[in-house]
């Protein structure tokens, strides 16, 4: 018998009485605010509060405000999506002081060691927001795959004030999860950290120093 | 007791001489000290403005929900895991769950292991066996690096290098990288962030746990913050996780309570800075992640826990590590003192199971039975009364329910097992029981001033001048 059944049979078979199954009541989790003016406060204090930066900006001044963040942080290079629309605009526009734009155009095999050490920051879209934990929810993608958001030390994220929901259970019920979940999906909230020396907060320890959004108030889907 | 090097067993049984070492030790009592206090107040404000005890409950019925269907969500995980891609291996116990993971990396010539932070990993002592196979395995968990480096076992199961202070870490990452001594701890984290980085480009296979694994849609689930699971899930060609049978749960639902009350309990955030859900291996458009993802569904003794209606409980749990944040003895005595892969409360009623409790009969009983730990669970184990549980079957305390466990009675005496005989026959005989405690007050002058270790830290209790008996008596006349 393999150890698949054997595991199965003693499952199965179990000597006790047949175990309970309870009701499970989840609403103590339905505590998402009712206004979208709340949300954005709930999704900016709690992420800022875990040393996110969160910028609210418009459809009409996101590049500039993403031009300063990258300039701020001296960006030499920028990697983004080439087929998302946020890749695009960026391309597209005449931005000034814009960094070299890099694409993740090839399998990570190819140019794994300069995504590892060359590339200062990426840029990728989000599938929303969730306000009571300051969360991104990331679904990579061929056009944005899994290592652009955790391996350069700079990750800006756009998110779409539309696409903010109050839970996790709210956003997994909207978008539909439980019919078909991708390769990978991500909740980010805030950049990459540690407290295993001593409990003292250190940012970076494998993934992006800095966690930035942009938060784009007024994009309605 | 066996000869030669302290072997884990070895250490279980010393757990009395290495609980006073520890305790003498200022060093471990401060970091201990220091930091669960800490943890118990970011866990109490993380709670704050929740129905605690409403989600308490939500918890402990989703997890006794999934226990019940434990078979059956077992098959539907595995159908939806192999539907997805990913390939799906059963394990017995942890030889056998080490043999599934070796011959994997030998089937791809793999020889270099990176690890994403796996406490199952740790109960099959996964390192040693693949380090036997030629394989080379690093931890990329900045705790677990440590503590790997230092050549020792985590002391807790969230912070697995607690139990080190800045300079001493700084002095182990002096000797054992060549990085510069210094207490800036951003500079030490950078430091292990540059050679750890270039282990993830080396490494051919990357193994991680699992925090749940949703059998609806096939999904394995990873609680971290610092982003090296996702790396070790990531960044290598094959991705190994390992989980023990008792982590599935049926559906998305029930991960966002548990993920709510998981870091919460265990260190007070909302939310880790990654939840990372994975559900297949690189597809063919796909520019990375692992071309092959294997899932070891691991017994080791969890399947014989689950056979008893009580100790059955014992698996709800979600390795939060509350209760070891809240323990008293745990506090004072750290995690290496128990000598066994988990340690503090969870560890009493869980190692027992897994080594026997002829080699952890001192586990139950090195608890105060204050219930805090119990108070704390997000999912409600009753740990105190397992501990109880689990007490009376170290000494085969209870005729009426045949003890269970593997290594029963293992703590019986024939003194103590007399010594009770005749308590009982005296409290079962009123004449003889007013006799007894008459003739104990009278004589109370004789009463011995030290009793045994209790005296140790405490005066000895004095017997009364009068039994209350005769007290009530006069009181009525």
């Amino acid at each position: 018998m393999s150890a698949r059944e054997q595991i199965l049979q003693r499952l199965k078979h179990r000597r006790g009485h047949d175990l309970p199954v309870p009701e499970c009541d989840f609403s103590v989790l339905d505590r998402g605010k009712a206004s979208l003016a709340d949300r954005l406060d709930q999704f900016e204090q709690t992420l800022e509060s875990v040393h996110g930066e969160v910028h609210r900006v418009h459809r009409h001044d996101w590049l500039e405000r993403l031009v300063e963040v990258l300039q701020t942080r001296q960006a030499s290079n920028l990697l983004l999506p080439r087929e998302h629309a946020i890749g695009r605009a960026v391309r597209e526009s005449r931005q000034r002081g814009l960094p070299e734009l890099l694409s993740y155009d090839r399998p990570i095999e190819n140019w794994q060691r300069d995504l590892f050490t060359a590339v200062d920051a990426s840029l990728t879209s989000t599938r929303g927001g969730i306000a009571e934990t300051g969360s991104l929810i990331l679904w990579p993608t061929a056009d944005e795959p899994r290592l652009m958001s955790l391996v350069p030390p700079v990750h800006i994220a756009v998110l779409k004030a539309s696409a903010l929901y109050g839970t996790f259970l709210e956003a997994i019920h909207a978008q539909g999860w439980a019919s078909g979940m991708p390769t990978n999906a991500l909740l980010i909230s805030g950049p990459s950290k540690t407290a295993d020396i001593e409990q003292t907060l250190a940012y970076g320890v494998h993934g992006p120093k800095e966690l930035i959004v942009l938060l784009i108030e007024d994009d309605q889907g | 007791m066996s000869d030669g090097a302290a072997s884990p067993r070895d250490a279980v049984r010393d757990f009395h001489p290495r609980a006073r070492a520890a305790l003498h030790n200022p060093q471990i009592r401060h970091n201990f000290r220091k930091a669960m206090d800490g943890l118990m107040a970011k866990r109490k404000a993380a709670f704050h403005d929740w129905d605690l005890e409403a989600l308490r409950t939500l918890g402990a019925n989703i997890r006794r929900r999934a226990l019940a269907q434990l078979p059956d969500l077992l098959v539907q995980l595995e159908q939806q895991l192999i539907a997805n891609g990913i390939q799906v291996h059963w394990a017995n116990d942890a030889d056998e769950a080490c043999h599934i993971v070796s011959n994997i990396c030998l089937a791809r010539h793999a020889r270099k292991v990176i690890k994403g932070k796996s406490m199952v990993s740790e109960e099959m002592e996964l390192n040693d066996y693949l380090e036997e196979h030629g394989i080379e395995a690093l931890e990329s968990d900045l705790g677990e690096y440590i503590v790997q480096l230092a050549e020792e076992t985590p002391s807790h199961i969230i912070m697995p290098a607690i139990h080190k202070n800045t300079g001493e870490i700084s002095e182990l990452m002096h000797h054992k990288t060549g990085t510069e001594r210094s207490n800036d701890v951003e500079y030490l984290t950078a430091s292990a962030r540059a050679q750890l980085r270039e282990k993830f480009m080396q490494a051919d296979v990357g193994i991680s746990g699992v925090n749940f694994a949703v059998a609806e849609t096939g999904t394995l689930c990873l609680v971290e913050n610092e982003g090296n699971g996702r790396m070790t899930t990531t960044v290598p060609p094959c991705h190994i996780a390992v989980t023990g049978i008792e982590k599935v749960v049926p559906g998305l639902d029930d991960v966002t309570a548990l993920l709510a009350l998981l870091t919460r309990s265990a260190t007070g955030q909302h939310i880790t800075t990654y939840f990372n859900m994975i559900s297949a291996p690189r597809q063919p458009n796909e520019l990375d992640g692992p071309e092959e993802v294997h899932v070891v569904l691991v017994d080791n003794g969890r399947s014989t826990i689950y056979q008893d209606d009580e100790l059955v409980d014992t698996l709800r749990c979600i390795r939060c590590g509350a209760c070891m944040n809240h323990c008293p003895v745990y506090t004072r005595v750290g995690g290496h003192a128990y000598g066994t892969t988990y340690p503090g409360p969870i560890g009493k009623i869980l190692m027992p199971h897994l080594l026997g409790l002829d080699e952890t009969r001192h586990l139950p009983s090195a608890s105060s039975l204050c219930g805090a730990c119990g108070e704390v669970c997000p999912v409600r184990i009753p740990i105190p009364d397992l501990l109880v549980r689990l007490r009376q079957e170290a000494v085969d305390g209870d005729r009426l329910h045949p003890a269970q466990v593997r290594g029963h009675g293992s703590k019986r005496s024939g003194a103590e097992a007399l010594a009770w005989r005749l308590w009982q026959w005296v409290h079962t005989r009123p004449a003889l029981y007013r006799l007894a405690t008459r003739l104990a007050t009278r004589l109370r002058r004789l009463q011995p001033q030290k009793v045994g270790a209790w005296t140790d830290y405490r005066t000895a209790p004095r017997l009364a001048r009068r039994s209350l008996h005769e007290l009530i008596k006069d009181k009525r006349s």
